[in-house]
């Protein structure tokens, strides 16, 4: 959120962005708030039955940075994850298919929706374990700069996984051996049920990790422009040798821990701030106010995604579940080496 | 052994039936009133949220934020922050919110709580208490349902704790804290929420002391946590089969009853050993291979194993359940262990 109340920066002149890249963007921002609406529609009504890690409000930061990545770059992320699912590619029937625990989803329904991943996307790997990501992210960063290619690797992970200690491991490699890899830390003030200023004495986390001897910046992580920017220039820089970035992207999560979970502890004027300015319709009222876009154009992709959305979902009822026989499947890669 | 066995208060039926997470509150709340030196430290620990399962729920409130600390995600600095406090004399209860964390921890854990004392010649030692609950059965995936007790257990210096019932987990965590060694209290998501008559007031049982949920004759289930309640309804079922079982909760693996699962195996004669924990290289292969070893030639059958299959836990329920040892494979081992003779 920035500081002057969340009005996004209307600047469409330095925001570089094309009319298509602003509404791919769009496209993408609705297909995640579209796939949110429906999955909390089908909690509530017991058509699903799923731990559901809410991604609403962090709708911007995923949209904005892969309109910079190719299918070759890599993303890894953690169970508050489906926003970085959806724009990095992961196709949304095998994606709902998995979160429901189906044969035809991306892990054929062993990984649940805190593992999804599709190497075809790029998505190599979800995690549920805080700050797990990033020293992965490093070595996926490290094997594109071993082979001389130059794919980027973009690690996605919470305010509050500043506090582990693999991920301090892995800020200072990714600096010392400056590897293509994108820090992005999707700050929404909260680590669980705690406030991010219960949790550290630091306030910028941009400059904490710039202590690493890397580029960090905060960034409105709910303004499209200047993610888009940000995310720009940082996946740039990777991707032409010059090494990590740490993007500090403000954002704001709307909702609790998990589906379900009380936000009790949340402050209520700053929750209903918040809801007020959500990032998807503010981008919507800036694409209508800053780029004269059409409300009829914003509308076609809205139902155009709700529509594809609903047939992941009806896919995904009618797939079966895994057979027993997949129970002993993927351990290994010949289930002869199984023991016992 | 046979001392401390003598020391368990009887339960009464009279007593108020509350949760196992209530159970383990009222024993911090005793720990924390009787003794200055006790102190609390995990993730969310503090009211108004009190531990996301509900452990610390008030004791912030009551004891103040210096005594029950809210951390930072830094299940490191949790562990090692506790061994260090214990070291200076202190009594730490840490909470590692879920047992599938402690990978986080383990060098904290096992490098050191678990070694201090036997490096240092016994001249410190870590009286600490870790607190962990343990998921499985919940469709929450590979990362977040695992029962790694195996890895305490092969641990030197730590002991393993594993309560299936309120009282059961009301007086062991009292007694952890106040043991010398550090101490793995497990506690069982899918039984936290289950009531049961638990002693008001102070209440203690000693570690390494096992518990016969239910007498029987033909055969015995050596077995602890989430499986107890598994094992006994299998028993239920067998008993109108006219098979009669006897549940043995070991309550404690390290210290491990061993006097009291030879009795047992030695009255039935027929033992099977369940566990949530993977079977391959288990607690059940130990346990296995000292009655097999003990009571050589005295056994009706060979000692069978029911633990959690070789695979991380899967998601799809259909997976998941076929992944655990349940009720309805537990009557079935046993069936086939009476039949064997
Ligand atoms: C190592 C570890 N400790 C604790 C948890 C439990 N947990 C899951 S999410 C979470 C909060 C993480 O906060 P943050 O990094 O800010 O990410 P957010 O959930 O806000 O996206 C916690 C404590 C965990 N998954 N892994
Ligand atoms: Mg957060």
């Amino acid at each position: 959120m920035t500081s002057d109340g969340g009005t996004p920066p209307s600047r469409p002149s330095t925001s570089g962005l094309s009319d298509d890249a602003a509404l791919r963007i769009f496209r993408t921002m609705c297909t995640i708030r579209s796939a949110e609406d429906r999955i909390v529609l089908g909690l509530n009504s017991g058509e699903f039955r799923m731990t559901y890690y809410g991604v609403r409000g962090q709708e911007v930061i995923p949209a904005a940075v892969c309109e910079h990545l190719r299918r070759d770059d890599y993303m890894v992320t953690t169970y508050r994850g489906m926003h970085d699912c959806i724009a990095k590619g992961i196709p949304l029937d095998e994606l709902v298919a998995e979160m429901c625990g189906k044969v035809t989803g991306t892990s054929k329904g062993k990984g649940g929706p805190m593992h999804l991943s599709d190497p075809q996307s790029g998505l190599m790997v979800t995690t549920g374990v805080v700050g797990g990501g990033l020293p992965i992210a490093v070595g996926l960063a490290l094997s594109s700069k071993l082979r001389g290619t130059d794919q980027v690797t973009v690690v996605n992970f919470g305010d509050g996984a500043t506090s582990i200690g693999a991920t301090h491991e892995a800020c200072n490699l990714a600096a010392l051996w400056e590897v293509p890899v994108i820090f992005v830390c999707q700050h929404n003030q909260y680590g669980e049920h705690t406030r991010f200023a219960d949790f550290t004495r630091t306030r910028s986390l941009a400059d904490r990790f710039r202590g690493y001897g890397m580029e960090a910046r905060t960034v409105d992580g709910n303004s499209v422009p200047a993610m888009d920017e940000a995310a720009g220039e940082a996946i740039g820089r990777a991707r032409d040798g010059g090494g990590p970035t740490f993007l500090e992207c403000m954002t704001y999560r709307l909702g609790g821990h998990t589906f379900g979970s009380t936000t009790e502890y949340m402050d209520a004027d700053e929750y209903s701030r918040a809801e007020a300015d959500e990032p998807v319709a503010r981008y919507r009222r800036w694409l209508i106010g800053d780029r004269g876009i059409g409300e009829g154009v914003l509308h076609e992709i809205e139902d155009d995604v709700a529509a594809r959305v609903e047939e992941a979902v009806a896919a995904a009822k009618a797939a079966a579940p895994p057979g027993a026989d997949e129970l002993f499947t993927d351990v290994f890669s010949s289930q002869g080496d199984l023991p016992g | 052994m046979m001392d401390r066995r003598s020391q368990e208060p009887a339960g009464a039926p009279e007593d108020p039936a509350i949760t196992m997470s209530e159970a383990v509150n009222q024993a911090l709340d005793l720990a924390m009133a009787e003794d200055p030196e006790v102190f609390v430290i995990g993730e969310d620990i503090e009211d108004p949220i009190g531990g996301v399962m509900k452990g610390t729920k008030g004791l912030s409130t009551r004891y103040g934020r210096e005594r029950v600390r809210n951390t930072p995600i830094s299940e490191q600095a949790i562990v090692g922050a506790a061994i260090g406090a214990s070291l200076a004399g202190m009594r730490p209860v840490a909470e590692v919110m879920l047992m599938d964390f402690f990978a986080v921890a383990m060098d904290q854990v096992a490098n050191h709580a678990a070694k201090l004392r036997y490096m240092s010649g016994g001249r410190t030692n870590v009286p600490i208490t870790i607190r962990t609950s343990v998921g499985g059965g919940r469709q929450f995936g590979a990362q977040h349902s695992q029962s790694l007790e195996a890895w305490m257990m092969h641990t030197p210096g730590l002991k393993v704790v594993v309560p299936s019932t309120p009282r059961d987990a009301k007086g062991l965590l009292y007694s952890c804290i106040f043991d010398d060694d550090p101490c793995i209290f497990m506690e069982t998501m899918s039984l936290l929420f289950i009531r049961g008559p638990v002693p008001a007031g102070r209440f203690e049982l000693p570690l390494g002391v096992a518990d016969v949920k239910r007498a029987g004759e033909d055969a015995t289930v050596v077995t602890w946590g989430w499986q107890v309640p598994e094992a006994l309804a299998a028993a239920e079922v067998l008993s109108a089969e006219g098979i009669s079982v006897e549940v043995l909760d070991l309550r404690t693996l390290v210290p491990l009853d061993k006097e009291a699962i030879l009795a047992s195996a030695a009255k039935t004669g027929r033992v099977v050993v369940v566990h949530a924990a993977t079977q391959f290289a288990g607690p059940g292969a130990e346990i296995a291979s000292m009655v097999s070893h003990d009571l050589f030639g005295r056994l009706s059958a060979p000692v069978e194993r029911l633990g959690a299959v070789y695979s991380p836990v899967p998601y799809a329920s259909g997976l998941e359940a076929r992944h655990y040892p349940e009720r309805t494979r537990i009557a079935e081992c046993i069936r086939a262990l009476v039949g064997h003779s």
